[in-house]
């Protein structure tokens, strides 16, 4: 037996769906934006394949034929644009991106490629395992530097942080040389040849002999040096 | 396996070639074969400290640079057979070491030897950064004074950088020879203590060579002290350190207030 069934009109359901859009808001020149534009998506291609775009004309006023020319302009770097908002109408072709009102503003939290970029790690300490030879010299304006030894007589340390000399500090040290001036020295004996943070030094002659030999930190008040034993 | 060990300071005249020659003897009496090979190119002085600067034919830049061959060149010595030198040339100067000349050279004499002892030139240029550039180990030859001790600070940070080991990623083993070790002046202070030197310099002790006028004596004669007087306290220490160099362990004899003296009143009479 066949069934023959009487094709029926289907019920057109109607269903909303929200996206985030990135909006647009070009401003003038248009050339100088467009380069932005162009900055943006060589430090992170890609950026904006797939996300709905709107432009946002209303801090600018552009004729039909400059609107036409910016969409197309969008267009060439692979930009859709979804919609229009803050024009008239009347300023748009029927081959334009429709007109939008009614959105509001959110934030949008940038995802993968960019941050892939930005996650790397920033080093800022330098260890050191073996002893630091006279006539060596090392720098790291980055930041703290860590020598598991001794610092020898005519080697030098500089550090845009701290210096930490866990052994005999006989050549020179100089800390906090970005202008740093929280930065600090410490050693276990001090027998410095020169000292130095931020700018302000102390030769061995103006160093305390009570000092001489033993545990140290040296850091500024001010623009002054103090060394203080360490324990 | 042929062991190429460079004899170096830094500072000039605190016994580099002394203990080349002391050390290359000392090795060869136990039964090692052993070049001693001067790097003072131009301000030669192994040869003479060996005895052998009258039989000099051909030196280490005609070899480097390819005029005589690596056996022409070699000078064997007349008291102990498996010694050899390859002397420097007083004529030139170090402009005539190249990198790759000096890595042919000592190639060639780790095929022939037990032991390569290259006795390097004072100061931090070209002579003494290419007789340190092929070697496995070092001695870091150091008086007990402060510009000695520095100097020999600067050679250790050089060879843990400018060495062919060391641009490896390996490390060149160090030993450090503390010579001209005065007691008497140590006991008075003005010298710097064995404990001082090995806290600065943080590297191994191969043996204290007291100061005497054994090894004045034995240079002014042509002959390694370990030759010319295999008793004396100069030379005792330094066959110690060669067998330390072969890996024994022997107590290291700090020389004493006494015997110092000794050899000072000793040193007087003789000079």
């Amino acid at each position: 037996m066949r069934d023959t069934a009487k094709p029926m009109r289907q019920q057109v359901r109607l269903r909303g769906r929200s996206y985030v859009a990135f909006v647009f808001a070009p401003v003038v020149p248009i050339v100088g934006w467009l380069e932005e534009i162009d900055a943006t998506l060589a430090s992170s291609p890609g950026f904006f394949v797939g996300k709905p775009v709107v432009l946002d004309l209303s801090g600018v006023d552009l004729s039909r034929s400059a609107i036409a020319h910016l969409v197309g302009s969008l267009v060439a770097r692979n930009i859709r644009v979804l919609g229009i908002e803050g024009v008239e109408a009347d300023r748009l072709e029927p081959s334009m991106p429709p007109l939008l009102s009614g959105g509001r503003s959110c934030v949008i939290t940038r995802t993968e490629p960019l941050e892939k970029r930005e996650a790397k790690p920033k080093v800022n300490s330098l260890l050191l395992e073996t002893p630091v030879r006279s006539g060596q010299s090392i720098i790291f304006t980055e930041g703290d530097v860590t020598v598991l030894g001794s610092v020898g007589s005519g080697a030098e340390i500089v550090a845009g942080g701290s210096i930490h000399v866990y052994g005999t500090l006989r050549g020179r040290a100089m800390a906090g040389v970005n202008g740093n001036s929280a930065a600090r020295i410490y050693c276990q004996k001090i027998e410095a040849e020169l000292l130095a943070i931020d700018g302000y030094y102390q030769t061995a002659e103006e160093i305390d002999a009570s000092l001489r030999n033993r545990p140290a930190q040296a850091w500024l008040q001010g623009e002054i040096m103090r060394i203080t034993p360490l324990n | 396996m042929a062991k190429v060990l460079v004899v170096t300071s830094g500072k000039g005249g605190v016994g580099k070639t002394t203990s080349t020659a002391a050390l290359g003897a000392a090795l060869a009496q136990r039964g090692e074969s052993v070049a001693v090979v001067d790097f003072d190119v131009g301000l030669r002085n192994l040869d003479l400290v060996m005895g052998a600067e009258r039989r000099v034919v051909f030196d280490l830049i005609n070899v480097v640079q390819g005029v005589a061959k690596l056996q022409q060149a070699l000078i064997r010595d007349k008291r102990v057979e498996n010694l050899w030198l390859l002397p420097a040339s007083q004529t030139r100067d170090k402009d005539a070491l190249t990198d790759e000349g000096v890595g042919r050279v000592i190639a060639d004499l780790r095929t022939r030897f037990d032991w390569v002892l290259c006795d390097s030139p004072a100061g931090i240029e070209r002579g003494a950064t290419l007789a340190m550039r092929y070697a496995d180990e070092a001695v870091i030859v150091t008086n007990p004074e402060v510009s000695s001790v520095r100097d020999s600070d600067r050679i250790i940070g050089m060879l843990d950088s400018k060495t062919v080991k060391a641009e490896k990623g390996e490390r060149i083993t160090k030993h450090v020879l503390i010579t001209r070790y005065d007691p008497v002046r140590a006991a008075k202070g003005e010298m710097l203590g064995i404990d001082d030197i090995l806290e600065i310099l943080a590297i191994p002790l191969l043996g204290i060579i007291p100061e005497s006028q054994d090894v004045l004596r034995a240079s002014n004669v042509g002959s390694p002290v370990t030759l010319n007087d295999a008793a004396s306290a100069p030379a005792r220490a330094y066959f110690d350190a060669a067998r330390r160099l072969t890996g024994e362990q022997i107590a290291m004899l700090v020389p004493t207030e006494r015997r110092g003296f000794m050899n000072r009143l000793l040193g007087r009479r003789a000079a």
